[in-house]
């Protein structure tokens, strides 16, 4: 064994361990790229979990029910803490919460497009959590097994709370498609808008997404965009027929030889456009963030400063 | 200080109690609920990641008791109505909270110090009803007391972090207390049911809760620098219906599916 450590390179044992899948640790050596490309990503999914809170944050205070503003409000909660865990994840690899923060305000970093799109009625609360979650479900469940290991603890934590996220979603809608007409109106208007755009939260095709092999190859991806899409597609058809929904788009179709559905294609312009910061809501997601950090500004040097006095007294009397 | 309350069994409640007990325990609910309310409008936006968090669970806390208060006065009134038809299909001048609860958040020292105000009267209450003689309040306080005991632990806190803090904290501290000091009273100001409630015994006297409220007050205020406010025109109403006029606006919000869509399941 150690005549085989000495003729490996650095990399060489570092790609051995993952292939072995030993977790990597923040105290182990680890290429420059495999660090940036984690702190990106995993900085991108905290951004995801914080801006994420806006469009569900819409409702809250119009829930219809005492019920469903508690289930509301709790779901909510729990994406703030994901964010958390996240952040905490991240800074482990050595940058800090501010520092992505404020690659976060300047738009230098990005969070999932999906949350550029508004938020528009009750049904949109279900469609959220029925597929958004359920799609970010597909995304993080693999992420569990991720090579680095304060990022796959950190998402078995985030993991058993997207099912619930998703099972309150899924149970918005079929209350609404057992309800009263309106309600199953509203609840297929939602569907109309979501469905394209969750198809989106995977990524451009494979074809276009030219860092998804080193990404595999370092197991902190374990599917690649178009297999997770496919997934997301042959799991949502047969429960959208369940609630008795039609998914919008007519190239739906079960394929006895793929063992799985065929479907139309991504408008892609539409992608673009959104992840470079036109769709509707780009604005004023990115806005509310900054607005809430720079009036929180403050509250957070108050706090501070009470811990510096703190700090000095009791430094004194010691 | 120990409870004043008569050792009186849940079953010997005098005939008189419920007719008094439904509006009281209505008063209850829509007070943790118009507070939750509140709160949950930070949702998203708070100062810093772990006070949006805290903010949100303080919020879920008072929205479950909220329900509960709900759902015992759904149970004392026995006329069909749910926790829903009390808390969306009633209008303002029928809510019974007080004033403090539905005024606006402001900034953050407007709602710490809301928080503060509200919650050194919650705790102090619920640790008096955990032990009385009515059953139902008892369980409900049971539970909520421990959460109050941290929402106050929390609100304190900031209270004596914003005082200590910066000029700009404490200024904003200042202009909180002299926009919210004046809705403090109302709390521990009985209306005349709760004086028919105090004088059965289901209710403490609050006067016992004033010393324990003041006996707080004075030793958070002393930690966070900042001079005990002197005492201002007490403003009342909010518990007999009469509100400001932000109540109408939270409601229009809040009850918004409800009255768009009538009798519905949701
Ligand atoms: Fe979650
Ligand atoms: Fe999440
Ligand atoms: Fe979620």
């Amino acid at each position: 064994m150690e005549t085989l450590e000495k003729v490996l390179t650095p990399e060489e044992q570092f790609q051995a361990r993952i292939d072995a899948d030993i977790r990597i640790e923040p105290k182990d050596w680890m290429p420059d790229a495999y660090r940036k490309t984690l702190i990106r990503q995993i900085s991108q999914h905290a951004h995801s979990e914080l801006v994420g809170m806006l469009p569900e944050g819409n409702w809250i205070t119009r829930a219809p029910s005492l019920k469903r503003k508690s289930i509301l409000l709790a779901k909510v909660q729990d994406e703030a803490g994901h964010g958390l865990y996240l952040y905490s994840a991240a800074e482990t690899l050595g940058t800090t919460r501010d520092q992505m923060l404020a690659d976060l305000h300047s738009g230098k970093a990005k969070y999932s497009s999906i949350f550029n799109y508004p938020t528009l009625s009750w049904a949109d609360m279900g469609c959220v959590g029925w597929l958004v979650d359920g799609a970010a479900i597909l995304n993080q469940v693999p992420l569990c097994r991720t090579s680095y290991g304060p990022y796959a603890r950190a998402m078995v934590r985030v993991c058993k709370e997207e099912s619930f996220h998703q099972r309150q979603g899924f149970e918005v809608m079929q209350t609404l498609c057992e309800g009263a007409p309106v309600q199953k109106e509203m609840a297929q208007e939602a569907l109309n808008r979501w469905w394209w755009p969750t198809l989106m939260m995977f990524g451009p095709k494979d074809a276009d997404s030219p860092n998804t092999a080193q990404s595999m190859n370092w197991r902190i991806k374990r599917f690649t965009n178009d297999e997770l899409r496919q997934k997301f597609v042959d799991m949502m058809v047969p429960q959208a027929e369940f609630l008795g929904l039609t998914v919008p788009d007519e190239k739906v179709k079960w394929n006895e030889e793929r063992q799985a559905y065929d479907f139309g294609e991504v408008n892609w312009d539409e992608f673009w456009a959104v992840v470079k910061g036109n769709g509707l809501c780009n604005h004023e997601r990115l806005q509310a963030r900054v607005d809430a950090h720079e009036e929180g500004a403050w509250v957070r040097e108050a706090a501070n400063a009470h811990a510096a006095k703190r700090a000095a007294r009791e430094a004194v009397a010691a | 200080m120990s409870a004043t309350l008569p050792e009186t069994p849940a079953t010997s409640v005098p005939a008189a109690a419920p007719n008094q007990l439904f509006p009281f325990v209505l008063q209850l609910a829509d007070t943790s609920l118009i507070l939750a309310h509140r709160l949950s409008e930070w949702c998203g936006h708070g100062p810093v990641l772990e006070q949006d968090l805290a903010m949100a669970n303080i919020a879920l806390d008072m929205l479950g008791e909220a329900r509960s208060y709900y759902q015992y006065a759904a149970e004392l009134e026995g006329q069909g109505r749910t926790e829903d038809d009390l808390a969306y299909l009633r209008s303002a001048v029928e809510y019974r909270n007080p004033l403090l609860v539905e005024q606006p958040n402001g900034d953050f020292a407007h709602t710490i110090l809301r928080q503060f105000l509200f919650d050194n009267f919650h705790y102090h209450l619920l640790r008096k009803l955990k032990d009385g003689p009515n059953a139902q309040l008892a369980a409900i306080a049971e539970k909520s007391v421990k959460e109050a005991a941290y929402h106050l632990k929390w609100s304190s806190e900031w209270v004596i972090r914003l005082g200590d803090g910066t000029d700009e904290s404490r200024k904003r501290l200042d202009k909180a207390i002299a926009t919210l000091w004046r809705f403090g009273s109302e709390l521990t100001t009985p209306t005349a049911t709760e004086t028919a409630l105090q004088e059965i015994g289901v209710l403490p006297d609050y006067a016992a809760l004033l010393t324990e409220m003041q006996a707080h007050t004075e030793h958070v205020f002393a930690e966070a620098t900042v001079p005990l406010p002197a005492p201002v025109f007490a403003q009342l109403g909010g518990k007999t219906g009469r509100h400001t006029e932000h109540l109408g606006y939270l409601l229009s919000e809040l009850q918004y599916m409800q009255r768009t869509y009538p009798g519905l399941t949701w």
